[in-house]
């Protein structure tokens, strides 16, 4: 009933497909391996941009097409950008497929022509001001760009005003020209479909795409520099906190073991966290999340609070680390956190768009299939020992720290 | 032609069980709405069903705090529980296999909560906190304050309450709230995915057939007048906000008024995102939504954008109204809509959590659930010359309009 399927087109592009003949409806999305740490100089924010620049149109349709095609078969589509990641993607049912895929193919071919460029300019300068506007975006790029420093993954995603007011057409030409080709782009399915029929559909929409090589991705590894960033914004009510450290990198197996760790101590409810800050009503968000990415890694912590409370919170947060650094976390905690992970990929894992997202980015990175019941076995083989282990090579000691809101004399845990 | 497999059965008590088995998944997911909302808050207690909600989980049963909360995460049961204007509710997602001890845990919090006095000071502090976080987050502030406006002071009030209640909020006040609106009568429980109906309602009886019913009264609704209302704010963006009436479920127009709605602003290819940021490149978040509270319901509008350029964006969603009103809608757009509407209906069928989220509401409003080919029967009837009669009659004047940034915008003439 699940069955998995792989192919290269003659240009390079790679065409994979996880097909479930229980599921009604079909996800297709092009995962380009290109993002924010790709960019150069005064590239910052230009491969978020040129996502935008995508949907505004082809020599076959223009934006209003795009849109109108893509909505006259149902289809949900979307785009999203990351530091290292481009991806589109649909969903529809499988009868409209064929329709919405042939837009999605065609706006990988985009025509970026110069008025749109100028028009969508102001659209990305809004979302901007909307992070902005937004301290936990802000403090979270602010602890990002302090960790990482001078690292390709210190970079902004968004970019500023100032880099996305300057940027030229010519510029986003070429980038797509470079970070575009085919080599470089994973195609995948997932849902109800039949392969022959898909990979039909790939070779007749994708194959004219010229082949011009792959681009290379500098990938040196780093612990972070451990800064600490403070950022006044008077009116705030809350002081918003976001720190940061090394974690294991996508490619490290230990990566499970950071998944269960972070869960057991910065899951929303019942984590170590939730009990040490939430629960007493020291803060009304204290969250731990595990973010691996091509050859690094990072666990961020995401603290909301009233700006009073924020050094006795930093305290309790240097607290908890301390005692897991000392004495790991016990076999029932790691049980408790693996059934959160395994039940939530489970009910995830029901919808193809659910899918959609673990098989191509597992294809882009590992070049294979990565089936749901490997990652839970995975999950499953943690042990104690392999946590104490993980804290010994990622002790999460320094943190970076990014603080945004009324207060200005916070300092950094230990 | 689908079977509709939704089963419906009201124990002696009054509380009533919706489900759905739906037998391609492995997922299940469960809500139970009890009458007890904000809108029962006395006025100087604002906030007590939200402090109430965060109280259940607080230990139930034989079950402390972290036992509770340790049983569930067992389970890889996600849990929560929150209090909107209406309904105070539990909800749960987990594999078919947890439904059963997750129904007993639940069952626990309900009826045998412990309600310890230790826990009101952590309560307060977050119920405080979580106000906080709502002025520190733009966006969410003005549809808060246009709720308000438009529903009115006692159905339009924001669930977390307001400082000064919170504060005052004793012990008494809260467990007066458990034993007198904490009963059955008119509550529901929604259930849908992997589960065995006959077993899951012998349980939900079991557990739940000696809750007390003690029916209490709604409060009567007052329409305010429409009003036109700026909050002062140092933002980077204006948040433009705006409600308007429409049909109730109930009303025989109800799919026009829904079809108007999406074609004004619910998918890509709407009216609005193609005039306010396609074509114009004026903001990033634009959309029409529809919300119903009680008997009433309400066009919602919403649109983010930088202070120089909100009076055009206003100026253009209005210039947007007239012309729905003014010019109706043609035959094309309203094939979009209905295509996007049932591939959800189709794609719904794939998520336990999404379609018992629906089971909730339509029994809520209609007290019976309606099947995916009543849905499309009655979208098949309507014409766009139906749709455009329906956008003449627009009660555009009666409308509150909402705006949040540095400075107030001019209101043209509707």
């Amino acid at each position: 009933m699940m069955s998995f399927h792989e192919a290269r087109l003659a240009n390079g592009l790679t065409v994979v497909a996880e097909l479930n003949e229980q599921a009604h409806s079909i996800a297709t999305g092009f995962f380009v391996k290109t993002g924010a740490r790709d960019e150069t100089g005064d590239e910052s924010g230009l491969s978020h941009f040129l996502e935008h620049m995508l949907f505004k149109g082809t020599l076959k349709r223009d934006a209003l097409a795009v849109n109108r095609d893509f909505d006259r078969v149902g289809a949900r589509h979307n785009a999203q950008t990351s530091e290292e990641d481009t991806i589109y993607h649909v969903t529809a049912l499988p009868e409209y497929m064929p329709a919405a895929f042939d837009v999605l193919a065609d706006i990988m071919r985009p025509v970026l022509r110069e008025e749109d460029f100028d028009t969508e300019k102001k659209v990305i300068v809004e979302e901007i001001k909307m992070y902005d506007d937004n301290p936990m975006m802000v403090a979270y790029e602010a602890a990002k760009a302090a960790h990482f420093g001078r690292h390709p993954l210190g970079g902004s995603v968004l970019g500023t005003v100032e880099s996305i007011e300057a940027m030229k057409v010519e510029r986003m030409r070429d980038y797509f020209r470079r970070r575009y080709a085919p080599e470089n782009i994973v195609l995948a399915f997932t849902g109800r479909g039949e392969w022959t029929q898909l990979l039909d559909l790939a070779k007749s929409r994708c194959e004219s795409w010229e082949p011009v090589g792959q681009p290379s991705r500098t990938v040196a590894e780093t612990s972070g520099c451990g800064g600490f960033r403070c950022i006044e914004r008077p009116d705030d009510q809350q002081e918003t906190l976001v720190l940061v450290s090394a974690a294991p990198s996508l490619e490290d197996r230990a990566r499970y073991a950071a998944g269960i760790l972070a869960v057991a101590l910065g899951d929303s409810s019942g984590s170590r966290l939730y009990w040490e800050i939430v629960h007493p009503g020291h803060a009304d968000m204290c969250d731990l999340s595990y973010q691996e990415y091509d050859h690094a890694g990072a666990y961020y912590l995401f603290l909301g609070c009233d700006p009073e409370f924020a050094e006795a919170n930093l305290d309790r947060v240097a607290h908890v680390l301390h005692r897991v650094r000392d004495h790991g976390i016990g076999q029932e905690e790691i049980d408790r956190a693996r059934n959160k992970i395994l039940a939530r990929s489970m009910i995830r894992a029901e919808r193809p768009m659910g899918r959609l997202m673990p098989v191509g980015g597992y294809y882009t990175y590992f070049r294979r299939h990565v089936p749901l019941d490997e990652e839970i076995a995975a999950y499953n083989a943690v042990t104690p020992d392999d946590i104490i282990d993980l804290m010994h090579r990622f002790p999460m000691r320094p943190m970076t720290l990014a603080a945004v809101g009324p207060r200005l004399d916070l300092e950094p845990v230990e | 032609m689908t079977q509709s497999a939704v089963r419906i059965e009201k124990l002696p008590n009054g509380l009533t069980i919706v489900a759905e088995p739906m037998s391609a998944l492995r997922s299940a997911a469960m809500t139970l709405l009890i009458p007890a909302g904000a809108v029962f808050d006395p006025a100087d207690r604002l906030g007590r069903s939200a402090m109430l909600a965060e109280w259940l989980v607080r230990g139930a049963g034989q079950r402390d705090a972290s036992e509770l909360v340790a049983a569930f995460d067992s389970l890889g049961v996600t849990h929560n529980q929150s209090a909107s204007v209406t309904h105070l509710s539990l909800s749960a997602a987990m594999l078919g296999t947890s439904v059963e001890p997750a129904l007993e845990l639940m069952a626990d919090m309900v009826l045998r909560p412990h309600l310890g006095a230790e826990s009101l000071e952590p309560i307060r502090a977050l119920a405080l906190q979580s106000l906080s976080s709502l002025e520190d987050d733009p966006a969410s502030l003005a549809m808060t304050e246009l709720r308000k406006r438009y529903f009115g002071p006692a159905w339009g009030r924001h669930s977390g309450g307001e400082a000064t209640s919170l504060e005052a909020m004793s012990c008494e006040d809260i467990q007066a709230a458990y034993e007198t609106l904490i009963q059955p009568s008119g509550a529901i429980l929604a259930i849908a995915g992997s589960l065995d109906f006959d077993r899951t309602k012998d349980l939900v009886a079991r557990l739940f057939g000696d809750w007390k019913a003690q029916p209490v009264e709604l409060p009567t609704h007052v329409s305010p007048e429409p009003q036109v209302a700026h909050h002062t704010k140092e933002t980077n963006q204006c948040q433009i906000t705006m409600a308007f009436p429409t049909l109730d479920i109930n009303h025989p127009d109800y799919y026009k008024a829904r079809a108007l709605l999406a074609i004004l602003g619910g998918y890509a290819s709407a009216r609005l995102f193609t005039e306010v940021r396609e074509k114009r490149g004026l903001c990033y978040t634009v959309y029409a939504g529809y919300e119903a509270m009680h008997k009433q319901a309400a066009a919602l509008i919403y649109a983010g954008t930088g202070s120089d350029r909100a009076q055009e964006t206003l100026d253009v969603t209005l210039g947007e109204l007239d012309r729905l009103r003014k010019d109706g809608i043609d035959e094309e757009e309203l094939d979009m809509m209905r295509a996007g509407l049932l591939s959800g209906l189709v794609m719904q069928q794939e998520s336990s959590l999404s379609r018992s989220a629906t089971l909730a509401a339509d029994f809520y409003h209609l007290g019976r659930v309606r099947s995916i080919d009543e849905i499309r029967l009655a979208l098949a009837s309507i014409s766009a010359d139906d749709v455009s009669r329906h956008a003449k009659d627009l009660d555009l004047e009666n409308r509150t309009i909402l705006t949040l940034g540095p400075e107030p915008l001019r209101i043209g003439s509707a």
